[in-house]
């Protein structure tokens, strides 16, 4: 399939000069992030993450309505079983991520064949959430060289509307704090896993949370590096910036490759910026969270 | 546990007898190797590096090519012996590919493509000895390639990998220094101070980052010097060579001859 074609050079022309301006295109301020809207399924450890809202532009001299749909949505899974752990790391438990960008997401993604950008985001989805220990590993080992927990974490992106990475990483580990595993009984050499019904399942153990931030940067080094790009201005951007990092300034994963060069007074910069959003993030988190549960206690003992 | 080693002792030795903010033995050759174009040799203490540079030619693939600008290619190639243990990893894996990746990305912006519209420039990175600051030896390594292969670049791209162990910020991480403490490669182009690559995977609280950053663009500025000294003395050696006509043969430098003046000797 050949490559979608480049924004034409009005859009780009518009979008440099509303840039310059401190204008986004769909209205936001520079440094701020679309408003993440979780949504839990009825399975625990089931999350939908999508990012914006639709928003009507009425322009008062023509009778037309304009509607911009930034919508970006994501789906995390989480599902766990046991299985022997390897020789070589007979104590922890296995974490697996598995992320697909289905051609439902956008014109760009053929099945089967990963691009560019679904590689980018398999590495950094790995980092943010797997090498960084954000999940007590040990804590799912059941016995020792002989059984553990391998949590399986499967991210479908269903509709691109920029900064896949970001909804993706909030998704997973949202799933992550969501799921709960099935309460183990060791006695001696038996196992015992007691059914959800017969006592409530236990949440995993988390190290922290972290969130992931991106931020644009665009060829002209005069205009403001924007967080939380739409399509339009990550394929217009010169570099992305992304940024991981908990709540408790943290950071886990800075990734900047290639791109325009930067200060390094501005790199530091904008990760005052990310601590600063990544609390608001772990607020949000927490009450959505929060509210999820108090639905579901009638059901889980 | 008494049997391991200190990474930063209490007179401020690190592992390795350096000081903290000491910098590896950097030995760089750019001498002239098989048919490449260009083609550089950097060790930073015992991580070594060898990298190939065959440019601007005609695409392999046409597809891929841009019609205003060359096409980068980097291929990276891990040796089976190059960590203590012999491993031998497949062409496919995953940190191979995001380092070759990386490589590219830092190296798009830097490489003046635009000049060879419908070309491809590849770049061979060959790691002969592993020992800490993988990344930083192959950016180091492509860019003195990329020189001693004559593509114009907009600068230099310095890498440089940097710790910090409690409090203690430490530059240039062997392999057991990176294994246990949270560190960050940084990627710098000397003219101009800009930053260029920034990679970090280990957790590390945001002040200390602060830290260890600025120095490490700070070190980007040393290797600069390095990098650009032995690219002084390269050039110096081949115009002397030049100058000396076809029949005299420098009798020192018998490993370092000129594919240009074993031509000039065949006629």
């Amino acid at each position: 399939m050949p490559r979608p074609p480049s924004p034409s050079i009005p859009e780009k022309e518009f979008l440099f000069n509303a840039l310059k301006q401190s204008l986004r295109l769909d209205g936001r301020q520079a440094l701020e992030m679309r408003t993440p809207t979780l949504t839990f399924g009825p399975d625990l450890g089931w999350v939908e993450c999508s990012l914006g809202k639709t928003r009507y532009v009425c322009n008062l001299i023509c009778i037309h309505e304009i509607h911009l749909i930034v919508y970006l949505r994501v789906i995390a899974q989480v599902d766990g079983k046991m299985v022997k752990p390897p020789p070589e790391r007979p104590l922890e438990g296995l974490i697996t991520i598995h992320s697909e960008i289905s051609p439902m997401a956008s014109t760009e993604y053929e099945p089967g064949r990963p691009s560019d950008e679904e590689v980018t985001m398999t590495r950094m989805l790995d980092k943010v959430i797997r090498r960084s220990d954000a999940v007590d590993k040990e804590s799912l080992c059941i016995q020792a060289g002989q059984r553990v927990w391998h949590l399986r974490l499967t991210i479908h992106c269903l509709a691109d509307a920029g900064n896949l990475l970001d909804c993706a990483c909030l998704a997973g580990i949202v799933a992550f704090k969501h799921f709960r595993r099935p309460e183990v009984e060791v006695v001696g050499d038996e196992v015992t896993i007691h059914h959800p019904s017969e006592r409530a399942p236990v949440p995993l153990s988390m190290h922290h949370t972290p969130f992931c931030l991106t931020f644009a940067y665009f060829p002209d080094t005069s205009t403001p590096p924007v967080l939380d790009p739409t399509h339009l201005e990550q394929r217009l951007s010169a570099g992305l910036l992304s940024v991981a990092l908990n709540a408790q300034r943290e950071l886990c994963v800075v990734q900047k490759a290639g791109g325009v060069p930067l200060d390094p007074d501005e790199i530091l910069r904008v990760v005052d910026v990310a601590v600063i959003k990544a609390k608001e993030l772990d607020k949000i988190v927490e009450e959505r969270l929060k509210e999820d549960f108090a639905g579901r206690n009638i059901e889980v003992q | 546990m008494s049997s391991r080693v200190e990474i930063l002792n209490d007179g401020g030795y690190r592992s390795d007898g350096r000081k903290q903010y000491e910098l590896r033995d950097i030995v760089i050759d750019l001498s002239q190797r098989g048919t490449a174009d260009g083609s550089a040799s950097i060790t930073h203490g015992l991580t070594e590096v060898l990298v190939e540079v065959f440019g601007p030619r005609e695409a392999k693939v046409r597809a891929q090519t841009m019609h205003d600008r060359a096409l980068i290619n980097v291929e990276v190639n891990i040796v089976p012996f190059s960590t203590g243990e012999r491993r031998k990893r497949s062409r496919g894996d995953k940190r191979i590919l995001e380092l070759g990746s990386t490589i590219k990305s830092t190296f798009e912006p830097v490489v003046q493509t635009s000049l060879y519209p419908r070309s491809e420039i590849d770049i061979f990175v060959h790691v002969l000895q592993q020992d800490g600051g993988l990344l930083q030896a192959s950016i180091n390594a492509s860019t003195l390639a990329l020189i001693s292969a004559g593509i114009p670049l907009h600068d230099f791209v310095c890498a440089v990998t940097g710790g910090v162990h409690s409090t203690a910020p430490m530059l240039d991480l062997t392999t057991l220094e990176e294994n246990d403490i949270p560190h960050v490669t940084v990627a710098v182009m000397p003219k101009t101070k800009k930053v260029t690559l920034v990679t970090m995977e280990t957790r590390l609280h945001v002040d200390r980052f602060g830290d260890i950053f600025k120095l490490a663009c700070e070190a980007g500025q040393v290797i600069h010097k390095e990098m650009k000294r032995a690219v002084s003395e390269r050039t110096q050696k081949l115009v002397t060579a030049m100058e000396m006509g076809p029949r005299v043969v420098p009798s020192a430098d018998v490993g370092d001859r000129d594919a240009m003046i074993d031509d000039l000797n065949d006629y």
